[in-house]
């Protein structure tokens, strides 16, 4: 067994990385954990904070260690500190340092950059459990619940995971940045999170799947790249919150793919072959597929926001430093410097969207968003096998990049599904078509009424295909405290 | 061993190990995680490459859809480019969890429940067991952090309570669950002795709670013959005189039905005699830790010799009444009738008239083949009182998981 592999569970954080011998970081969480604990109870899911949850727990960083299933009061739940195991003799796997022995302490040179990386990583944990906070009351199935509360729990981890990081490595102004991780709200107008997807309200479980599914998946591209860093406490970090974060994958592709469904199925049933016809649909008690597409388009084109400018010295400081990679950096096969090499980026120019040829290193972010609509397009591929399986005669697609964007190239420029720009009234003209209007929002929240009898769902989502720990169907996820 | 080795030494069928495209989301994290480089994709799937796949497990628990816990029993494994094509696993007739993919264990599982009466399930709130996760080719490394004697000294009977500390390897077990050893050296005949099962008698999270460690309940097999030697059985010496801090490899666990109800209305019947009280003892405790405001009651019929050699004997004195329903049973006490478990149950008769009907009563027997066929007898007459007809509701019971017969 490689060293660094066991959790140590005997004191207040479980952690797999010495806290025990390392009294001022140990002082400095346990400082800052009461403070969390009431983050979690004033800010985490409302109304189930005594609940029993059916909940993962990590046991142990290597795979056989990984998932303990049992009850838990969210509470309780064992939020540590826990590192991927070291590799021996690894290296900075990229950039200007690219084959010098990674580092085990900060670079003093980029010590900005890196504690930026890691506030901002760290900013969108919290800020999503905030946004959920209200789904518990509208859970269309004990199941469900149980993955919102599963989420939301691993976000807290994952908070953890970023305020270790700056406890340990970053002294004085650590502690100020992990205090700040407690202070700004979701959406609140004097302290906002940082990333503007973080502050929009999710107020459907249409709106969660939909974030889980596009928002986490950002979340995801950025892991996997910070997992790549020549700062080897981070790349550690990363990597084992990777693990994590592909369970809000499933949370998000699965509950969007049951709720298509759904509505197929009650389509059938109701002998609906047109898709369009959104009134009758509707009228069966579940979801119209142009909606849910509306919901696609608002929540992809959000995300891509995330991604930040596509032209971007910022990220190529951060690669060049050997702190941040691109997307699996380590399957990829040319210099890994990008020193001399090109990368194509979409731009507006002339009332077009056209392609240059821009410097690589510059065009990172434009990468690494690149790479997250072909992951998010495949899911949507999945998707539409639920239409072929029915036989309804329906696709579901991702819009163009330059569709509803806030930052970078296309911010300036409306453009519709198709990539075609607009003038003002033009984009008035389709805008309703393209994102859910208020209607479609009263709609689908019209729809949320909490079902908490044991392996039944509301009438607008599908029962899951096999169930969390291979539980039959009428296994209780949650045991409610009333 | 993989799906491609064992059929290729010629058995008629293997297990493979599949990936259900359906639920799979190709999140990567299979791939990432096996150590052997088993699990492979192209644009459509990922899928496990059944020439490399050695079972060993790490790959299922960080899966986060429960797509890659899937085992199909083949005649010729499906190749890689089979598996990039489905849009959906291929049909299979539905099959009974797995006891243990090594098949010395699952034999001995399969003999241990024979008397059941049936095929047994595990009931439907049981948490999910992990099996195998540690095999003979890659066993876990076990130290011996506790060696005690839990029958008075002056018996003939030795059990002892060992207690097995895995350091820094998770060992994730149930209760009810067994363990794999194999006794070091080799038998007359210069092979390799076979491996015995040890229930464990902890709770899932450690014979201390959060200890990565687990509890046996083992008894020395000393028997004396008609010709007047002493027959001593090589496994239970072997463990018994095992001291504090000696190190011995662990397989397993194995067992997925004999599990208890996670349900804290559900009833517990626990029949044991000797070693038999392993398993109890582990629900017992966890009952207690997990949920100790539970509805559903805990009973016991334990039967022994006589106090002296009644496993804890000493500490099951301390269990409240109100956690565990407590009857000790003697068949050689100075100055009594012999009594044995089912003469108990039948002056229990009443309680148990109430608790057979109920949809939440779980009935577990476990110990010395034959403690079953007593248990029969009382329980038909004890239903045919109330007009039920026992045969009827055993097979009710064992279909839903809620009755349980390992005897060896």
């Amino acid at each position: 067994m490689p060293d660094g592999m066991q959790v140590d569970y005997n004191g207040l954080i479980p952690n797999n990385v010495g806290l025990n011998d390392d009294a001022r970081v140990r002082k400095a969480l346990e400082t800052w954990h009461p403070g969390y604990i009431d983050w979690w109870k004033d800010m985490g899911p409302e109304g189930f904070q005594e609940s029993l949850v059916y909940l993962r727990t990590a046991i142990g960083v290597d795979p056989k260690g990984w998932a303990k299933f049992d009850y838990v009061r969210m509470p309780e739940y064992k939020w540590g500190v826990l590192l991927a195991p070291a590799v021996e003799g690894r290296t900075i796997p990229f950039g200007a340092h690219k084959g010098e022995p990674a580092w085990q302490e900060v670079p003093g040179e980029y010590r900005a950059m890196l504690r930026r990386l890691i506030v901002i990583q760290g900013d969108t944990e919290p800020a999503s459990v905030e946004q959920q906070r209200h789904l518990g009351a509208t859970a269309p199935s004990l199941y469900d619940m149980r993955n919102l509360f599963q989420v939301n729990v691993e976000e807290g981890r994952h908070l953890w995971a970023m305020v270790y990081l700056l406890q340990k490595y970053f002294g004085k102004d650590g502690r100020e940045e992990a205090e700040e991780l407690l202070r700004r709200r979701s959406g609140n107008e004097d302290s906002p999170r940082m990333l503007g997807a973080f502050n929009e309200a999710t107020p459907d479980w249409l709106s969660f799947f939909m974030f889980t599914y596009f928002t986490d998946r950002d979340g995801k591209m950025q892991l996997e790249a910070l997992a790549q860093s020549g700062f080897d406490p981070l790349s550690r970090t990363c990597r084992f919150m990777l693990t994590e974060e592909a369970h809000h994958m499933f949370v998000g592709e699965t509950g969007v793919a049951r709720v298509l469904e759904r509505t197929c199925a009650a389509m059938k049933e109701a002998g609906i072959a047109d898709p369009n016809d959104i009134e009758a649909v509707r009228a069966l008690g579940v979801i119209d597929l142009p909606t849910i597409q509306k919901k696609a388009n608002l929540h992809f084109s959000l995300t891509l926001d995330l991604f930040g400018n596509e032209i971007s010295t910022n990220a190529a400081n951060a690669f060049n430093a050997g702190l941040k990679g691109r997307y699996r950096e380590d399957k990829l096969t040319d210099d890994h410097q990008l020193t001399s090499d090109t990368y194509p980026v979409l731009r507006p120019r002339d009332g077009a969207i056209v392609e240059e040829q821009v410097p690589a290193l510059s065009a990172l972010n434009m990468r690494l968003r690149d790479d997250y609509v072909a992951d998010a397009q495949a899911g949507v591929g999945r998707w539409n096998k639920v239409f072929e399986k029915a036989g309804i005669n329906f696709r579901l697609t991702l819009p163009h990049v330059a569709f509803n964007r806030r930052i970078g190239e296309f911010s300036a420029i409306p453009a519709d599904a198709q990539g075609r720009v607009l003038d003002a009234a033009g984009w008035e003209a389709v805008r309703d078509t393209l994102l859910p209007t208020e209607d479609d929002n009263h709609f689908v929240v019209s729809l949320m009424q909490p079902e908490h009898r044991a392996g039944r769902y509301a009438s607008w989502i599908a029962a899951p295909k096999v169930g969390i720990d291979n539980k039959t169907g009428e296994f209780e996820y949650v045991k409610i405290h009333e | 061993m993989t799906a491609t080795d064992t059929l290729a030494a010629g058995a008629a069928q293997a297990k493979q190990h599949v990936i259900d495209p359906e639920v799979c989301i190709r999140c990567n994290t299979c791939e990432a995680t096996c150590p052997v480089g088993a699990v492979t994709h192209d644009a459509n799937n990922y899928v496990v490459d059944p020439s490399i796949c050695n079972y060993c497990m790490d790959c299922i628990a960080p899966c986060p859809t429960g797509s890659i816990d899937h085992w199909l029993t083949v005649a010729t494994p499906f190749t890689l480019e089979d598996q990039f094509g489905w849009t959906e696993l291929p049909p299979e007739p539905a099959q009974e969890p797995a006891d243990a993919l090594d098949a010395e264990a699952a034999a001995l599982i399969a003999d241990a429940h024979a008397r059941a009466g049936g095929r047994a399930t595990a009931p439907a709130s049981a948490a999910k067991p992990r099996i195998n996760v540690f095999n003979r080719a890659e066993p876990a490394r076990a130290t011996v952090a506790g060696n005690y004697r839990i029958t008075a000294a002056d018996t003939d009977s030795d059990v002892r309570h060992l207690i097995l500390d895995f350091g820094a390897v998770p060992f994730p077990v149930l209760e009810g669950q067994s363990i794999g050893v194999t006794p070091p050296g080799t038998d007359s005949n210069g092979r390799p002795h076979a491996m015995r099962l040890y229930s464990v008698c902890s709770a899932r999270d450690g014979e201390k709670p959060g200890a990565n460690n687990l509890a046996l309940t083992v008894k020395r097999v000393a028997e004396r013959q008609p010709d007047g030697s002493v027959f001593r059985g090589v496994a239970s010496n072997w463990l018994c005189d095992l001291p504090r801090g000696a190190t011995l490899d662990v397989v397993g666990p194995f067992g997925a039905t004999f599990l208890m109800p996670d349900d804290p209305q559900a009833d517990i019947i626990m029949i044991c005699t000797g070693t038999g009280s392993a398993p109890f003892r582990a629900f017992t405790e966890r009952r207690r830790r997990a949920m100790p405001w539970a509805s559903g009651r805990l009973y016991l019929f334990f039967g022994a010799r006589t106090p002296q050699e009644l496993p804890y004997f000493g500490p099951l004195q301390k269990v409240p009444d109100k956690l565990l329903d407590k009857e000790l049973v003697y068949s050689r006490l100075p100055d009594a009738p012999r009594e044995y478990v089912q003469d108990r149950m039948l002056t229990r008769a009443t309680d148990l008239a109430a608790l057979l009907p109920r949809a939440t009563t779980h009935i577990y027997v476990c110990g010395l083949r034959g403690l079953e066929d007593g248990v029969e007898a009382v329980l038909t007459e004890i239903a045919a009182a109330q007009g039920i007809d026992w045969q009827a509701l055993r097979a009710a019971m064992l279909a839903d998981g809620r009755l349980h017969v390992e005897t060896y």
